[in-house]
């Protein structure tokens, strides 16, 4: 974990590269569970936000 | 024969064009011959996704041009992502995606599994079983059409005849339980023939040498099957999930062609209704923010994927 944190500190691409990926898989499942409109209604904006996250991070060193 | 045919396409060369190419470097020499595919590229691909991305925070309908074009923001997105209907197209579409690699996999490999032994007919079983995926999704919904049908139907008579049911007390297609289940399993019928060839190279790729190695090592078949069997096919199955999930989730043709997205719209998935937002109620702006919430998903998804897959294959 001490080392997520200091690898997402120095801008590496591994632990970033995770944070994204989580984002995505969570936007997708928030976008296709029957469980809740609202976190439907939110499903999108995490999707676009670990999309775009991780086409940024996949340009950090690693 | 080749020098005598340069020379004389450098004597045929127009003198301008001849001076201009003789100074050009061989960087500036390969833009000149890449340029067409990317202009290509950019015309038949990327115009249209940004042009897509444009109209998807605008009014835009395409069946009436001369209408004003206004600028409305995020709307179009608000109000797909609090439409219940679009929200149970998702789960649609997700019943379907989940189900259909589930099995496409476990019976794919299985087949695979099969096939890869050595025995009489091994080569005629091969041809029989992808069959299916060789013919026009349309035409697969149609005959399953045909094969659900309660009265007349050979699955109706099958299921009937294996379980004692009467074959016409049910109906796969207008029953509301079953028509998520009757595109599955047309769709399992055609694809399981694509995951298992995929499956039978990763296996026909694994050298007899580990197995011979393993036996020495006195380890036993189901030892052998999840250590070396199962990690040496799985880059081979990962790519062949990503394919089917790519191709189900914008899956259209046999769905329609089968159930009509019915009944109600409860097989109606995310690429149908893209359709009939678009080319139906002909809300432009709004089925374009559509397709941008479908693209985006299915591109994180993919990058993710794509990235696992290659950190199994460098292992």
């Amino acid at each position: 974990m001490k080392r997520m944190i200091r690898g997402l500190l120095q801008f590496k691409r591994g632990p970033w590269e995770a944070v994204a990926s989580v984002l995505i898989a969570t936007g997708v499942v928030m976008l296709m569970q029957p469980a809740s409109l609202t976190v439907y209604s939110y499903s999108f904006s995490v999707t676009l936000t670990g999309t775009v996250m991780y086409l940024i991070c996949s340009h950090f060193r690693d | 024969m080749i020098e005598r045919s340069m020379e004389r396409l450098a004597e045929k060369t127009p003198n301008g064009v001849a001076r201009y190419a003789g100074g050009l470097s061989d960087k500036k020499l390969a833009w000149l011959f890449v340029a067409p595919s990317i202009l290509l590229l950019l015309a038949i691909n990327i115009f249209p996704l940004i042009w897509t991305i444009y109209l998807s925070f605008t009014n835009y309908r395409v069946n009436r041009p001369n209408r004003d074009v206004d600028w409305i923001g995020l709307r179009n997105y608000e109000r797909i992502l609090n439409d219940t209907d679009i929200w149970q197209t998702m789960q649609a579409t997700a019943h379907f995606l989940i189900s259909t690699i589930v099995l496409q996999v476990l019976l794919g490999f299985a087949l695979a599994f099969l096939i890869n032994k050595k025995f009489r007919g091994n080569d005629v079983l091969t041809t029989l079983i992808v069959i299916p995926m060789m013919l026009s999704p349309a035409v697969v919904g149609n005959f399953w059409t045909f094969l659900y049908q309660p009265q007349i139907g050979l699955f109706n008579y099958v299921v009937g005849f294996l379980s004692g049911v009467d074959p016409s007390a049910f109906s796969m297609i207008g029953d509301v339980s079953l028509a998520p289940w009757a595109i599955v399993i047309v769709d399992t019928w055609m694809w399981t023939p694509f995951v298992m060839l995929i499956c039978l190279a990763g296996l026909r790729s694994i050298p007899n040498s580990i197995y011979e190695a393993a036996e020495c090592d006195r380890a036993s078949s189901w030892r052998q099957f999840w250590t070396i069997t199962i990690p040496m096919v799985l880059p081979f199955l990962m790519l062949a999930v990503l394919f089917r999930g790519i191709e189900n989730f914008k899956m259209f043709d046999l769905v329609v062609q089968l159930t009509g997205g019915g009944p109600g719209s409860l097989t109606t998935l995310s690429s149908i209704d893209l359709k009939r937002e678009a080319f139906e109620k002909w809300k432009t702006g709004y089925s374009s923010a559509y397709a941008v919430i479908l693209f985006v998903t299915v591109f994180g998804l993919a990058s993710v994927y794509v990235k696992a897959l290659n950190k199994v294959k460098d292992r």
